[in-house]
């Protein structure tokens, strides 16, 4: 981070915070932590969230959940599509946050954010398509018309991936939101500010809030209240993936109230994490249920010989 | 006969059938007289071992269990008790008969799939009258819905096991390995076609574990494997009690786990394959509502909630077991189900009049009558139909409580029995609070005439199966499975098969 622009001109520094319930909140604790580049030089200070920041956007995402998993279908693609429209118009920032956070050239760091945005459009487009992919009309023998659909399962918490802090955090978020989901996300540990910086994006691209909560802090520390809380329904465990006990810590915490569980990859979760492959569609039906409706299609009687 | 999904215990159509005046206790003139199915169909042998490997062994520790008839308590037979050891041996032998197989073609686990469903229905009668010894349930269930479900089972999976990589779960969908399977008494042979019917047809190998009270008819099944030429040890069956299914469940060489039960033994797996590879799916408890509107049709409703909470003695995962009836009908609806209820027959299980049959264990009616004592200690208003109970054997009166809140324990813990908790409620919006008002999301039915309501109410209920106007239908093309905590996963239909495939 450069004091000036060049021309003599002291920069403004941003202060990064959380982003809850459509507001950006400091941590309630108070604390801090430094975020530094690649090679170890300070960027910024980051909000060390605490436990009940974490509860705090459980209901802050609860409280999201009624109308965003009501809304259309349609309605949810166009708003992922403007998350889009907005990243790609601040594309300048996120490659230097990018660059800076994962130590890429500024070639390497467009390319990972052209790819975030092409995720987003890619996920805009999933909204009204999944439901006909996977739900459906299932021919029972008997007198039934009966359909099965998939609903969001409610509030996910998504550890985010520690490495990669913006293709890798809108690969993961994306899916999440897009099948009717509100999410708590819990930023790379050091890599937070592209998730940050990405709240700003959310905040004006007609996401409600608390659609999407994001917290930066220690992951483990923040992880754990999310892993037990009752009123959280899922949660995808890629950003723990570095630490198979903390991992296996958070799924048997999940157990209490049966959490869908994502485990991070190669250890019972998706084969790897390519965030640059075809991501399928295993991270959006990890996060669905599927309804089964019943009818009776009564009958017509000896009518029905009019055919 | 009914259609094969109808649950026929106490279903609808069989309700027309006899009027509110044919009472079924004895003295009324219209008294149906005892026509019990024979039980010579069936030759149960006086013990059975293990079936490991494609043969029954004893157990390694030489541990036996009596299972009992829960209408009589006569003991049926004595079992092997499987331990670790027992354990270990049935998963190196379907871990030795995966790699065959596996490669097998599809067409050809096909093929044994349809040997076995052509086999279950040939010898449907058989298996009816042993589950209904076994597990106490009318013969007109096991005959009518049971039996002919597992058969449509393994008649509907058996046609998938060439067409995997067309059923939308990616282009190259793998066999998981060794499935480690654990069912419940409620729907012994049910239970396991459905476990054991798409992990076969998936190209796994399974060791199941049949519910402790009720083992009978998985050992008649490994017959029927044998029978239909099954490779050895593609199906291995241990019987046991729960330290068997957790010996099972916790093998390091097992590649899924697919569990039926309690909630409680549900989160106890969940904790115990973390930070494993296995795959899990749970079916666990649930506490169904059954929503009536002002304008259901009173009389199908009635039927409905029947099927809903008496089937099966009510031990049924998905029961109605929570009435919500819209408060300016709530009145009328409780005096037509009372009066329904008068004519139910309960008795001999074999007798093809009976609708209620006998409780499974005396540790489930033991559970059954807490509940409903603690639903009376805490205010609610209990009512039973006069009802000889027979003198053996375990049973349990159907049961209605009113005058329930939503905090009674009647109104949020799964009872498992014949037992039914009447709420009222004034708006829909209520309706919908109080139906999803659990921890559970299993099941949910609405009765309303009309159209819109069905679907705006169906569509917020948290719940894995709604039915509108009819209740506990079941199909092989339809998936099951729960929201919240009754589990996670779906059986059956097109989705059932992703619980296990590597896709």
């Amino acid at each position: 981070m450069s004091d000036s622009d060049g021309k003599g001109r002291l920069t403004v520094l941003k202060t990064y915070k959380l982003y809850v319930g459509g507001k950006f909140p400091r941590s309630e604790s108070g604390r801090v932590y430094e975020v530094t580049d690649a090679k170890s030089r300070w960027l910024a200070n980051a909000p060390r969230s605490s436990r009940k920041d974490a509860r705090d956007a459980v209901v802050a995402a609860r409280k999201a959940f009624g109308g965003w998993s009501g809304a259309t279908a349609y309605n949810r693609g166009q708003v992922l599509y403007r998350i889009a429209e907005m990243l790609e118009g601040r594309a300048d920032q996120f490659v230097r946050e990018v660059a800076d956070a994962e130590g890429l050239s500024r070639a390497k760091a467009a390319a990972v954010v052209e790819a975030s945005i092409d995720r987003l459009v890619w996920y805009a487009g999933w909204t009204d398509k999944i439901a006909q992919v996977v739900g459906g009309a299932n021919p029972v023998a008997g007198p039934y018309f009966n359909l099965s659909s998939p609903e969001p399962t409610g509030v996910v918490a998504v550890l985010a991936p520690q490495q990669s802090s913006l293709l890798g955090l809108v690969s993961v978020v994306a899916p999440v939101v897009a099948t009717g989901n509100t999410a708590v996300v819990v930023a790379s540990e050091t890599r937070p500010l592209p998730a940050l910086s990405l709240s700003e994006v959310l905040a004006t691209s007609d996401v409600p809030g608390g659609v999407v909560n994001v917290l930066s802090g220690r992951t483990a520390e923040i992880a754990a209240p999310l892993a037990a809380h009752q009123d959280v329904n899922g949660i995808d465990l890629t950003g723990a993936g570095g630490d198979a006990a903390l991992a296996k810590d958070l799924e048997v915490a999940a157990a209490d109230n049966l959490k869908r569980v994502l485990r991070p990859s190669g250890q019972g979760g998706p084969a790897a994490d390519d965030w640059t492959q075809d991501p399928g569609t295993r991270r959006m039906t990890a996060f669905l249920e599927t309804k089964t409706v019943w009818h009776p299609t009564g009958a017509l009687g000896v009518s029905g010989g009019s055919y | 006969m009914a259609s094969p999904n109808t649950a026929p215990g106490t279903g609808t159509g069989s309700a027309s059938g006899h009027p509110d005046n044919a009472p079924g206790h004895a003295g009324s003139p219209f008294a149906y007289a005892p026509a019990p199915e024979s039980r010579s169909v069936v030759d149960i042998a006086p013990s059975y071992g293990l079936f490991v490997d494609g043969e029954f062994t004893e157990a390694a520790g030489g541990k036996v269990f009596k299972t009992v008839a829960p209408a009589t308590e006569e003991v049926l037979s004595e079992v092997a008790q499987a331990g670790e050891e027992d354990v270990d041996r049935a998963v190196r032998a379907a871990r030795k008969a995966f790699e065959k197989w596996s490669a097998l073609p599809g067409s050809a686990r096909a093929k044994y799939l349809f040997r076995i469903a052509r086999i279950i229905q040939e010898r449907s009668r058989e298996l009816a009258v042993l589950e209904t010894l076994d597990n106490g349930k009318p013969i007109k269930e096991t005959r009518d819905f049971d039996v002919p479900q597992a058969a449509a089972h393994f008649f509907y999976h058996a046609g998938w096991a060439d067409k995997l990589a067309h059923a939308g779960l990616g282009p190259d969908p793998r066999p998981l390995g060794v499935a480690a399977q654990v069912i419940p008494w409620n729907f012994p042979l049910l239970m396991l076609a459905w476990k054991i019917a798409p992990a076969l047809a998936t190209g796994n190998t399974v060791v199941l574990k049949p519910a402790e009270t009720t083992p009978l008819s998985a050992l008649f099944f490994a017959d029927v494997c044998r029978q239909a030429g099954l490779p050895k040890g593609v199906v291995n069956i241990l019987t046991g009690d729960g330290s068997t299914g957790a010996a099972l469940v916790s093998h390091p060489d097992v590649d899924k786990v697919a569990f039926t039960g309690s909630t409680e033994v549900g989160k106890a797996i969940a904790r115990q394959v973390a930070g494993t590879r296995k795959k899990v799916t749970l079916e666990l408890g649930g506490k169904g509502a059954n929503i009536v509107f002002d304008d259901a049709p009173i009389d199908q409703a009635v039927e409905g909630i029947v099927t809903g909470i008496f089937f099966n003695q009510g031990q049924v995962c998905c029961a109605g077991s929570r009435l919500l009836v819209q408060e300016s009908v709530a009145d009328e609806l409780i005096d037509a189900l009372k009066r329904r209820l008068t004519t139910l027959r309960l008795g001999d299980p074999l007798d093809k009049n009976t609708d209620i049959g006998a409780i499974n264990s005396a540790q489930q009616l033991a559970k059954i009558r807490e509940l409903t004592g603690i639903g009376e200690a805490e205010g609610a208003e209990r009512w039973s139909p006069e009802c000889e109970l027979p003198s053996s054997g375990y049973w349990f009166a159907p049961t209605l409580f009113t005058g329930v809140a939503q905090a009674h324990t009647v109104a949020q813990e799964e009872i498992f029995g014949p037992v039914l908790s009447v709420l009222t409620f004034r708006t829909p919006d209520e309706a919908v609070a109080k139906a999803n008002n659990t921890p559970y999301g299993l099941s949910a039915g609405v009765w309303t005439e009309k159209g819109s309501r069905i679907l705006a109410v169906a569509d917020r209920l948290r719940a894995g199966v709604v039915w509108a106007n009819t209740f506990n239908k079941f199909d092989p093309t339809s998936p099951f499975g729960g929201y919240k905590e009754s589990g996670y996963g779906r059986e059956g239909g097109r989705h059932g098969l992703e619980a296990y495939l590597d896709v």
